[in-house]
């Protein structure tokens, strides 16, 4: 009976922890996208510039969902 | 699914998938670093054209981040950045499992960036100019500075491995999901009697024609993805080509080509940026302490 309950708790918790985690990141990348798009529009020859940024930036805010990922691979592999 | 397989133990040492992985890629590039290197001549042939532009790149990239005085940091920079490149991309090939798909490596190159970031603070400021660092504006900094310190590389390891892991996971989700689909679909198929795929054959033909006569794409589409199924449960039914998972239509390597291809070269780069700037910081251009 308790293999059960783990079971589920582990997949309510790898759940869980994956939604939210994806929450913040998702909302910080496509506010840092959307000012750069609009740094593009306003000056397109800055663009290579600006994208390669973009990129950086959005890579190094994916960080803290990527812990999410992490954390709820392991709950789901080893438990 | 699972993490990489132990070989064979020498010692206390364990050879695993990753270790065989990250010497291939060392030789792999110790052996391309010798061909590009050779006869360099001053009136440059093609391939010197190219390699000098990458090094310059590169040379470039670092002075831009470090600062001038800091360009002796580059030979470290590109190889970090070439191991990080290859140990994610090697990980295509099938054979060998990424490098970088695991914790030990990605927290190794994480602690080399920090003890090189230590190494420099104390050659500039000694060891008490550098304790005395941490409780720098204000004495209750202390602890913050120092959680920050220990962040610093646990962030950059977890990024880089959580990227590279998360995607061949993914990818072998997919993969096995869909191969489970193909051999399902297939398999029932041929058991069937030999009516059914021929029956098959025969709808996908006539909804064929009719897309050609009545020129609608969806109908051809339609008809050419019956007449496939029916000719792969028709080998399947004779074991001609039994096995192969063939309705995984290859998308496990569209999905492969973003998250080996795009994340390996992104985090390769956000990598060495990260360690650069770092390390920049710690060792500040030497005429500001003359002054």
């Amino acid at each position: 009976m308790e293999e059960a309950i783990v079971r589920a708790a582990v997949a309510i918790g790898a759940g869980l922890c994956m939604g939210f985690g994806a929450l913040g990141p998702a909302i910080g990348e496509g506010i840092a996208v959307s000012k750069a798009l609009e740094g593009m529009a306003r000056q397109p020859e800055s663009a290579n510039i600006l994208r390669t940024n973009m990129i950086l930036g959005c890579a190094i805010t994916e960080s803290t969902g990527i812990y999410s990922l992490v954390i709820s691979l392991i709950l789901i592999l080893f438990y | 699914m699972n993490g990489p397989k132990i070989y064979f133990q020498i010692g206390p040492v364990s050879i695993t998938q990753t270790t065989v992985s990250s010497f291939f890629v060392m030789i792999v590039l110790c052996v391309l670093a010798l061909f590009l290197g050779k006869g360099l001549k001053k009136r440059h042939g093609k391939r010197q054209v190219i390699v000098e532009k990458l090094v310059s790149m590169l040379y470039g990239l670092v002075e831009d981040t470090m600062g001038k005085h800091n360009s002796y940091w580059t030979p470290y920079i590109g190889a970090l950045m070439m191991s990080s490149l290859f140990g994610s991309l090697i990980g295509m090939t099938g054979i060998f499992r990424s490098a970088t798909a695991d914790l030990s490596t990605t927290l190794t190159w994480a602690l080399m960036t920090s003890v090189l970031v230590w190494a420099c603070n104390i050659k500039q400021s000694g060891v008490r100019g550098w304790l005395k660092g941490f409780s720098e504006p204000i004495k209750v900094m202390l602890p913050m500075n120092i959680i920050s310190e220990i962040a610093q590389p646990i962030s950059m390891a977890f990024r880089h491995f959580g990227n590279i892991m998360g995607g061949s996971v993914l990818t072998s989700i997919v993969y096995t999901g869909l191969a489970g689909i193909s051999t399902m679909v297939l398999g029932n198929l041929s058991r069937s009697p030999i009516a059914v795929p021929l029956i098959l054959l025969a709808i996908g033909i006539i909804v064929f024609f009719v897309g050609i006569k009545k020129v609608k794409l969806s109908l051809k589409i339609i008809g050419s993805a019956v007449v496939i199924l029916g000719v792969f449960s028709l080998l399947e039914m004779f074991d001609i080509l039994s096995g192969v998972p063939i309705l995984t239509l290859g998308l496990p390597g569209v999905l492969s080509l973003y998250f080996d291809i795009f994340s390996g070269c992104v985090q390769a780069l956000v990598f060495s940026l990260l360690t650069m700037v770092y390390v920049g910081n710690a060792c500040p251009p030497p005429e500001s302490d003359s002054n």
